[in-house]
């Protein structure tokens, strides 16, 4: 968890979610739809962008999750989080550490990635339309990452 | 005798008329909007320079805003007033949200809820707004909505930094036996020839000084901070997920609640089975909780987390009466609406002329009939409020655009004398957050748990079925044509309930009435700018359990689409180009046609097009602000629509901050399209249909389109909204360009191609 072992006391079946929120404290990440068609819950589980709120806690078990908390121990936050605040994409900011974390996620995979792989990657929901604002920014974290090498 | 009797009468006329003297002078007197919160606790270390601001031995300004920030840039555009006066670095600001206190009341946003044409300058007009404005100020509520924040706060913050500016220069001067008039101000400073004290130096010494009443504003032409787009004072925060909202408020020995409700309006609860829940994992406590005329009956569940209260939630076997709304159904609603459009009584609007019998001597009329579905908000953060009840006090942490509501509304379910509300970040808002059955339910379930804090919140299935709903409604219109290109009567009736009467029904039940004329069911069809000579605009109340509620740009977010559809429609029989036709009867209202001109040429209105796209515009003025939008739309082969590019212009007077403008018209481009291309809510058997985003769809990355966005300025004194008038025009600029693009005229909501 975030790069040190964490013990949780809850039931196999319960969401990663709550798991984070309500026994280990990390409310980063958020609570948007419970059935994992919002993607407010993003959290990378083996690196995968992953909707916590219907991935069961026994799943994760010995593997490594990152949360917004954790972000920065990934490559592409510093540039993202940079991106972010140049584009001013956050509104009322609530479903932005999931498409932080759906952001990184692709960044990981695909350094350069195209209109079109924006769209197919970034699925989740924001309801003050800070998509266009979100799409300049994936560009814009891309290529600092590609100019810091 | 006679005399006598002359006398007393005019001693009564006289006590009678000194009265009213005395009590117009106590209501219309000016308030002090300077002076201290009566809860004016500082952190060390900090002083008070009037009620809206403290400033920190190290120099920084703490600003006090009194409304909520819910995404819209308020934190950041009403700490620039104050920035700008007190003539401190921008760097230096830090922000709170103010405590709940008369002081910091919207008075702008009962004003503007008048039933008058905004630019009705009639002395009746004036006196109404002024008479609503002054109640405001008496009622004293924090409320954020209605566009109303920058206006409201235009002239209070600006003065409190001007008379904070005041005080530390009059310190300084004090300190250096100068006059006041040897010294100035800049960055955060007070200088005055070689001499040079920083406002952290000042502040405690400048707290003691009297707080001037009327210290001078800047001219705007020495502005130096408005008008900039500074970037947001909480983005940082929360482009690192740091940033709390309610959902995130922890509290020692919290526990979580989850809820069901009656899923039919105004039914109860018959019989709750909870004997496997309570043995189940984590589980505290199972809470009935009886309707009240804020909230509707619910079964809650207290657990040591918030999925253990769900899970034993769903294991209950609960019994609801549905009550007499067990049958409603949309279909059938809709027939109703249908009788009501051709008969009902309605409430006049505006009547200029004789539309009807203009248009019966006219002989050809255009009509058409206009529809909109029920919409809920599905703000992004689910609904929640955390409640704390001990030693007689209530403490309730929610995110909510009516602070002052919140500590009304929760003290008599929490049954204590005392309520303190903490306002974090709203996850959205949308006009969802001025309503108070959360908290009501909160405090409730608090009360049964004293000196336990419980935080419940709503599954999104829950948010979905129990909003408070943007109205269905129906519209009939008409018009004819004066044969020169113009407009001669033009006739427009809608169906539809109140949202007006619907809160106050919900926060007080025996002042809702019918005879209110609740502006905000035909605002933007009755204050039209448009040139027709013969105008009447109409609407029927109708009557359905289903509560409705404020969703961003209310009764704007159905008109602009029935008038600039049906605009559109009749320019097309007037064998006219749209954007033209609707420039030519803007001929007298020059600020509305520069708004249109701009959007049309900026988005090459006339250039080619590809295959099966088209371009639509619409204009449409709401909160004071003139907005047009041009929308560029492909119908694809399967007949979806994907819209592609929408080029839109404001006039709001001026921008306090540009980029925070352009965002705003951006986020309700958004709001709106979602509506436009899926929002509906329908019932069946009494329930709603849809419960989550599955069924519930939004506008999402891939469907989202390009906007750009260019200001028009025309000055201070025209000071408008942002938050809301990005909204209304873009489902009719759609609609017009998949006629441009097909041939094929969508009159109903959301859009769907035959």
């Amino acid at each position: 968890m975030n790069g040190t072992e964490r013990d949780v006391a809850l039931e196999d079946e319960a969401p990663l979610l709550w798991a984070l929120r309500d026994a280990l404290g990390l409310t980063g990440t958020k609570f948007g739809c419970g059935v994992a068609a919002c993607g407010a819950c993003t959290v990378l589980v083996d690196g995968q962008a992953t909707r916590s709120c219907v991935h069961p806690l026994a799943a994760v078990a010995g593997k490594p999750v990152h949360t917004i908390e954790g972000a920065a121990a990934r490559r592409p936050f510093a540039a993202v989080r940079g991106a972010w605040i140049a584009e001013q994409v956050p509104q009322c900011g609530y479903c932005q550490p999931g498409m932080i974390m759906a952001t990184i996620a692709l960044l990981e995979s695909n350094p350069a990635p195209s209109d079109a792989d924006i769209d197919a990657a970034i699925t989740n929901v924001c309801r003050c339309g800070t998509y266009p604002r979100i799409r300049a920014a994936i560009h814009r974290a891309a290529a600092a990452l590609k100019a810091g090498g | 005798m006679k005399s006598r009797l002359r006398r007393r009468l005019l001693i009564a006329a006289g006590l009678v008329g000194g009265a009213l003297v005395v009590g117009g002078y106590l209501f219309y007197r000016p308030r002090d909007r300077l002076r201290l919160p009566a809860d004016a606790a500082a952190p060390p270390g900090e002083a008070w320079l009037t009620g809206w601001l403290r400033i920190g031995a190290d120099g920084h300004v703490s600003v006090l805003v009194p409304r909520q920030e819910m995404g819209q840039g308020v934190y950041t555009g009403l700490a620039m007033l104050v920035a700008e006066e007190l003539d401190c670095d921008p760097a230096s600001l830090r922000v709170e949200q103010a405590p709940v206190d008369p002081l910091y009341a919207n008075a702008t946003m009962l004003g503007d809820g008048v039933p008058f044409r905004p630019d009705d300058a009639s002395w009746m007009a004036r006196l109404a707004r002024h008479t609503q404005y002054k109640v405001g100020e008496l009622l004293g509520i924090q409320a954020t909505g209605g566009s109303t924040s920058t206006r409201d706060a235009w002239l209070p913050m600006r003065r409190a930094g001007a008379a904070a500016r005041a005080m530390l220069v009059g310190a300084a001067a004090e300190r250096w036996k100068v006059l006041v008039a040897d010294c100035r101000t800049e960055g955060g400073r007070v200088l005055s020839g070689e001499r040079s004290l920083g406002y952290g130096e000042l502040a405690a010494e400048a707290a003691r000084q009297p707080i001037p009443a009327s210290a001078p504003l800047k001219d705007p032409a020495r502005y130096l901070v408005i008008g900039t787009s500074l970037p947001r004072l909480d983005v940082p925060e929360k482009a690192e997920g740091k940033a709390g909202f309610g959902l995130d408020v922890r509290l020692p020995g919290m526990r979580f609640a989850a809820l069901a409700q009656c899923p039919a309006f105004g039914g109860s609860l018959k019989r709750v089975d909870a004997s496997k829940a309570k043995s189940m994992p984590g589980v505290q406590q199972v809470i009935e909780l009886e309707a009240t005329p804020t909230s509707a009956a619910a079964v809650a569940v207290v657990a040591d987390g918030w999925w253990h209260a769900k899970r034993a939630l769903d294991a209950l076997s609960i019994e609801w009466n549905d009550g007499p709304h067990a049958k409603l159904d949309t279909a059938a609603q809709r027939e109703t609406y249908a009788a009501l459009l051709d008969k009902g009584e309605a409430t006049v609007y505006e009547d200029v002329g004789n539309a009807p019998a203009a248009l019966a001597a006219a002989g050809q009329a255009i009509e058409a009939r206009y529809e909109v579905p029920y919409l809920a908000h599905a703000t992004m953060e689910p609904i929640n409020a955390t409640a704390w009840v001990k030693d007689g006090r209530c403490e309730v942490w929610v995110g909510n655009q009516a602070p002052t509501l919140v500590q009304w509304m929760a003290a008599k379910p929490a049954g204590v004398g005392e309520v303190r509300v903490h306002t974090p970040y709203l996850g959205g808002g949308f006009g969802r957050r001025s309503e108070m059955d959360v908290v009501v339910q909160a405090a409730a379930i608090a009360k049964r748990l004293p000196g336990v804090p419980v935080q419940l919140i709503w599954s999104r299935e829950e948010d979905i079925q129990h909003d408070v709903y943007r109205p269905m409604a129906l519209a009939r219109l008409r018009c004819a044509l004066d044969g020169a290109g113009g407009i001669r009567a033009w006739y427009h009736r809608i169906v539809g309930q109140s949202c007006t009467q619907g809160l106050t029904g919900r926060l007080l039940p025996w002042a809702a009435s019918d005879a209110m004329k609740d502006k905000t069911t035909a605002e933007g069809a009755f204050d039209l700018v448009y040139a027709m000579a013969h105008r009447r605009v109409e609407h029927v109340l109708a009557h359905q359990p289903v509560p409705v509620g404020f969703w961003r740009s209310v009764g704007h977010s159905y008109t602009a689409f029935f008038v600039e559809g049906f605009l559109d429609e009749v320019a097309h029989a007037a064998k006219r180009d749209p954007y033209e036709f609707r420039r030519a009867l803007l001929a007298g209202a020059p600020r509305h046609r520069r708004v249109l001109e701009t959007a049309a040429q900026k988005a090459g209105w006339g250039a080619p097009l590809p295959p099966r796209t088209g371009r639509g515009i619409a204009l449409a003025e709401s909160f004071h602000s003139i907005v047009a939008q041009v929308a560029e739309v492909e119908v694809r082969e399967d007949k979806s629509l994907r819209v592609k590019r929408v080029v839109c212009a404001i006039d709001c007077g001026k921008a306090v901050n540009p980029g925070i403008v352009a965002r705003q018209m951006e986020s309700g481009i958004v709001y709106g399209l979602s509506a436009a291309l899926y929002g509906e809510i329908t019932l069946k058997e009494g329930r709603v249909e849809q419960s989550n985003f599955p069924d519930y769809e939004v506008v999402r990355m891939a469907d989202c389109p390009a906007v750009e966005t260019h200001l028009v300025e025309s000055g201070w004194e025209h000071l408008g909204g942002v938050g809301e008038p990005g909204t209304p025009p873009i489902a009719p600029a759609v609609a017009n360009a998949v006629f441009a693009a097909t041939g094929e005229r969508l009159r109903k909501l959301p859009l769907r191609l035959a």
